[in-house]
């Protein structure tokens, strides 16, 4: 009796790992996403976006009879974190390519561990300075922030509002982003009146602006991400202020609009399509991507997604598509990456080589501007 | 040439009247906070650093009031402050009272771990996102001089003086009040003449966690609010406290005031980059050259 249990158990066993060895081996994608912490704002969709992409692309039945298996972690946000968590997922999970992390601070953190390591990663954080020199294993997603600067001075060159003031804040991307800033703007004619800062949490700006305001300049550009600008809208509406305001991709969501209110009216900023996706004609080519991407992600989360979850979004299907021409490895995803070509997804349409792992144009970017509390493309 | 030199003086006058009116409004916020930490600090020779905390609970009930229970502003404020208030009196129960050895070391270490706590619990509640809260009584600038302020504003100065007031009547004009300012005088000999000294304790926890809350909801409207908002109020708000020497009567207020007018007056005429500089300058200042507060005898009476 004993005797025929342990065969029947023996041929269960059996049959279970023989099964298991029958389906193609899942491959395994690491993401590294600062989901709590001050970069939580991007790591959170970033992680959420993710999630949803890699159960939909199982559900659908895998890439090529492979199921994906994506294991995160939280860096908070600190670059040390991110390091060791790379090297966790490299060396214990074996993972073949790694999405994230999210900021600048951090992706440049790790590129040495990737590099070292050789296994792909895609950033979902905006730094130019991550593909610039490009290195062999890292890509990244997010659009340049040079992309969105000059959107803006494009505008600004176009209706001879030559004499700007910039108030960006004092963290990494609005230093990244004034840097951009006062870099171009000879390029394009334009000349920087003053320059001021202000601090990640601070509350109220109308010093920086009264300032701004007796320099008599045509355009007002504030690089920062919520609440800062919102405090800024409203500080402005305060003042009267009637000079134009532009502010950064940083601020691209229905969420500023409703932080700012009435504030926000006519506030101009380059952002990624996906604030504008339903406005777009049906002959762009990143409509279905940013179609679908949005209501996925109103399915999922009850909230809008934004272009920080699109950085992910992008990211997986990248890796998808390696996979699906045949890529299982490291090496193979990485070629595989290099040879991508016209990929239409959330930030823009991707062309990487093996001379730009960022693969972006300035198509990225469109001018919108808040009209009755929604971003409206500026034609 | 005079004419354009008199219409520069003009509007170098605009600005200024400009940077002192946000100065004063900013400064009656960080005032309220550092009578809160001076309130705590006299009952029982802590520094409270959870203080910031009940500033940013203040702001998140009242969107929860607003937003889940969906009262109007008038009720909300009342309940959001109630609602903080029970917060500072549970974190003085089950995290002040019940320690064993209550040096003041062990009493900040304390303070600081139940400010992470709180964060992190707020965190977990409202998430991670920025709030707004709408204006009491709307949007439209109203002009000064040159100057502009939202009628926010004055609602922040009014409550503000309103708060000090109440304060002051029940320091001098009430038993507790007395009580508790004979338990900042001397502890041991308070208790001697009969003064119940923890129930002073829990009262400082009622009031400062009240004043908190009432500081987070007036500046929610102009500010917004966050699960991490009271972290650098409440910096601030313990600069304008060290500024008056730990006083829970005008010198923090004038401390407040200042600080808050020389961080914009620093931001508008030498760099917008040095406004928090400036604020912990002040600070060390205070604290090398003058420890007993800018106003303080080096043995002052501090309520």
């Amino acid at each position: 009796m004993n005797c025929r249990v342990i065969s029947y158990l023996f041929v269960a066993v059996t049959i279970m790992f023989s099964t298991t060895a029958l389906a193609a081996a899942p491959i395994k994608i690491g993401g590294l996403f600062a989901v709590t912490g001050p970069a939580a704002f991007l790591g959170e969709p970033e992680r959420n976006t993710a999630n949803m992409v890699v159960d939909e692309i199982n559900k659908a039945g895998g890439v090529k009879g492979h199921k994906l298996e994506l294991v995160v972690y939280d860096t908070a946000g600190d670059a040390t974190k991110a390091v060791q968590l790379t090297t966790k997922l490299i060396k214990d999970d074996k993972v073949v390519a790694i999405i994230g992390p999210s900021t600048t601070g951090e992706t440049m953190a790790v590129i040495p561990v990737a590099e070292k390591l050789q296994v792909p990663l895609i950033s979902c954080s905006a730094g130019s300075k991550i593909t610039d020199p490009v290195k062999k294993w890292i890509f990244k997603t997010a659009q340049n922030d040079s992309l969105a600067v000059g959107r803006i001075y494009e505008y600004l060159q176009k209706s001879k509002q030559t004499n700007v003031a910039i108030l960006s804040v004092s963290d990494g991307f609005g230093a990244s982003g004034r840097e951009q800033l006062k870099a171009q703007a000879a390029k394009y004619g334009i000349k920087i009146v003053s320059d001021d800062t202000y601090g990640p949490k601070d509350t109220d700006m109308t010093v920086q602006l009264t300032k701004i305001r007796g320099s008599h300049v045509q355009a007002i550009i504030c690089w920062g991400t919520n609440p800062g600008p919102a405090v800024i809208a409203k500080n402005a509406r305060q003042l009267d202020i009637k000079t134009p305001i532009f502010m950064s991709h940083g601020v691209s969501s229905k969420k500023f609009i409703e932080l700012a209110g009435e504030a926000a009216e006519g506030i101009k900023i380059p952002s990624g399509k996906v604030v504008v996706a339903d406005q777009l004609s049906n002959s762009d080519h990143q409509k279905k991507s940013l179609m679908s991407f949005v209501k996925d992600y109103q399915k999922h989360y009850k909230t809008e997604g934004d272009h920080f979850g699109g950085h992910a979004w992008d990211a997986v299907m990248l890796i998808k598509n390696a996979v699906e021409k045949g890529a299982d490895s490291p090496q193979s995803i990485r070629d595989n990456l290099e040879k991508t070509r016209g990929f239409a997804g959330i930030g823009g349409t991707f062309n990487y080589s093996p001379q730009d792992h960022a693969g972006l144009g300035k198509d990225a970017f469109v001018l919108v501007e808040v009209k009755n509390k929604d971003w409206v493309v500026v034609k | 040439m005079s004419l354009s030199l008199l219409s520069r003086g003009e509007m170098q006058f605009d600005q200024l009247l400009q940077y002192t009116l946000s100065g004063l409004s900013t400064g009656a916020i960080y005032a309220l906070i550092g009578i809160g930490f001076s309130i705590i600090y006299n009952a029982t020779g802590i520094i409270n650093f959870a203080q910031g905390e009940f500033v940013m609970l203040g702001g998140l009930f009242t969107l929860t009031c607003l937003d889940l229970l969906k009262l109007p502003i008038w009720a909300a404020v009342p309940c959001a402050v109630v609602a903080s208030t029970v917060a500072g009196l549970l974190f003085e129960r089950l995290a002040i009272r019940p320690l064993k050895a209550p040096t003041p070391i062990n009493l900040v270490i304390i303070t600081i771990g139940g400010s992470i706590l709180i964060r992190g619990l707020a965190m977990l509640a409202w998430g991670k996102d920025t709030h707004s809260i709408p204006s009491f009584s709307g949007d439209d600038p109203i002009a000064i001089g040159g100057a502009t302020i939202l009628p926010q504003h004055l609602w922040i100065l009014a409550i503000t003086v309103i708060i000090i007031i109440i304060n002051k009547y029940y320091f001098y004009y009430t038993i507790s009040g007395k009580a508790m300012r004979a338990c900042a005088y001397n502890r041991r000999a308070a208790g001697l003449v009969g003064i119940d000294v923890r129930r002073m304790v829990l009262f400082s926890f009622l009031i400062s966690s009240a004043m908190g809350a009432m500081a987070g909801i007036i500046v929610a409207p102009l500010t917004m609010t966050a699960y991490d908002v009271g972290v650098m109020l409440g910096l601030k708000g313990f600069c304008a406290a060290i500024i008056g020497g730990m006083s829970s009567g005008m010198a923090t207020v004038v401390g407040g005031l200042l600080l808050g007018i020389l961080e914009s007056l620093g931001a508008g005429l030498i760099s917008s980059g040095y406004k928090d500089a400036i604020a912990f300058i002040i600070l060390l200042l205070i604290l090398f050259i003058r420890p007993q507060g800018l106003f303080g005898k080096a043995d002052s009476e501090r309520v």
